[in-house]
């Protein structure tokens, strides 16, 4: 017999589906508008923020009266702490895709500095991550979320690239510094990005083995 | 995992006639901690708790087997005294069952079996008994009452009092809540709370967040087997074995 509680559940995932989907499109958006100079894609980041947050908020309640109602425990508990930390690190996620849509719209107000191939490939793998770690989560899958983890360094060492390289445009043409700038903030944004994502994997294999790994994920 | 074990049992079965009640039980009760059991009906637990004390003494088709160590001594044999036992392994069950008689006779009458018969000894360890299950406040000014007088929470805490008095090392409590209301049983689990200070405590108990909430060790039983024992908190946060999550998410039991 399926419990009353596995009901609740499913509204959960599907509340958190919902914010994950949401999410990931202002990982988009905010990339696509920097990429191909569309201002408009940047305001709808700044809009779908609110109803992100709307949904966070969501969740929270009703974790917190799940808590208190049904007093869950073992996998049960594990999986309503790992909703709640989950939904707040998607919140933070689509906070830093609007802060890239800020950049975005300040980046536009002149000619491009150069063009952008390094942030675009970043930004897909860090929005793969989100994807995947929200996928393991669903599918209790600790491979994928292992292997998420480990695609952070792979973020990590995109952003330093990005540096370099604009460093170099800014010790040439001190002019290009204000625009290299924000580009550098943009790729800062993205890793962070990955930081949750890889937050979220370690949350799911909490979730599912209930061992804990963060903060030395090599160890799994 | 376990600091100094007051209570150890080894290989315990028990058998009630041809039935096997209880198979290979190994649990180590520490001392000055909480030991809780859990399990669906039937799975064990009281008969298991009533061999710690000799209880089961009493079936006539009953038969123990293994040992049932008290600070290390086999009491699982015909030669221990089973009266001197109980002195030191005190027991409070499911309803509360004073004796039709007053508060304070209530706590002396096992007193004075034991031979404490000076009026000013009696009243202090009544007093000391009752402030330790406390009760004393609510009951002081109406000591010659009738224990059936009082509610069902106070007659619970009055036979604490009452096998407090005796001085034990170990107090087994079957299902202790089973019977009182949520404000009593929140006195109750406070009081147990307190009293693992000075004695070991095993609890039976229907209620899992009762055991999550004032144990420091659980056991999961089920059909007369231990599945699992391990720190409270592990067991409510990450069992080890797939039946004691699917019976603690309530998935079956």
């Amino acid at each position: 017999m399926e419990r009353h509680l596995d009901e609740e559940f499913d509204q959960l995932k599907e509340k958190l589906l919902r914010m994950a989907a949401l999410t990931e499109e202002a990982i988009s958006l905010a990339i696509t508008s920097l990429k191909e100079r569309k201002e408009n894609l940047a305001q709808q980041v700044l809009k779908q923020e609110e109803d992100i947050d709307v949904l966070d908020v969501e969740l929270d309640k009703l974790c917190l009266t799940l808590l208190a109602r049904h007093q869950p425990m073992a996998v049960d508990l594990r999986f309503l702490t790992s909703v709640l930390r989950i939904s707040s690190e998607l919140e933070r996620i689509a906070d830093q895709a609007v802060n890239i849509a800020q950049r975005s719209l300040e980046l536009l107000k002149s000619p491009t500095l150069k063009p952008l191939i390094d942030i675009p490939r970043m930004a897909q793998l860090a929005k793969k991550m989100v994807k995947d770690a929200i996928d393991a989560f669903i599918q209790k899958d600790t491979e994928l979320a292992k292997n998420v983890c480990e695609r952070d360094d792979e973020v990590d060492d995109l952003n330093d690239q990005i540096f370099r390289e604009l460093l170099t445009y800014m010790l040439q043409d001190p002019s290009s510094i204000k625009k290299a700038v924000d580009l550098i903030l943009v790729g800062r944004h993205l890793e962070r990005i990955a930081d949750h994502a890889t937050n979220i994997s370690e949350n799911v294999i909490y979730f599912v083995k209930g061992k804990t790994i963060k903060h030395h994920c090599e160890h799994i | 995992m376990v600091t100094k074990a007051k209570i150890e049992t080894k290989n315990v079965n028990f058998y009630y006639g041809n039935k096997q009640a209880l198979k290979n039980i190994n649990v180590i009760c520490a001392e000055h901690k909480v030991t809780a059991l859990i399990g669906p009906s039937g799975c064990g637990k009281s008969t298991f708790i009533r061999t710690l004390n000799r209880m089961n003494d009493v079936i006539p088709s009953a038969r123990v087997t293994g040992e049932i160590l008290l600070d290390n001594e086999n009491i699982n044999q015909p030669r221990i005294d089973v009266v001197e036992l109980r002195k030191k392994i005190g027991m409070v069950f499911q309803k509360p069952n004073p004796f039709p008689k007053s508060i304070f006779n209530n706590i002396a009458y096992g007193l004075r079996i034991n031979g404490i018969k000076n009026k000013r000894n009696l009243e202090e360890i009544v007093e000391n008994s009752l402030s330790e299950a406390a009760l004393w406040n609510e009951v002081k000014d109406r000591l010659d009452d009738n224990a059936f007088s009082l509610s069902g929470g106070q007659q619970q805490r009055l036979c604490i009092a009452r096998s407090l008095a005796i001085e034990p090392e170990v107090i087994l409590f079957d299902e202790p809540c089973s019977a009182i209301d949520p404000v009593a049983t929140a006195k109750i689990e406070d009081l147990i709370h307190k009293l693992k200070e000075n004695y070991t405590v095993v609890i039976v108990t229907h209620n899992m967040q009762q055991a999550a909430r004032i144990s420091d060790y659980t056991a999961f039983m089920m059909l007369g087997e231990l599945i699992e024992f391990d720190n409270t908190d592990k067991i409510f946060t990450n069992p080890s074995n797939k039946l004691t999550e699917d019976y603690i998410t309530g998935r079956f039991g």
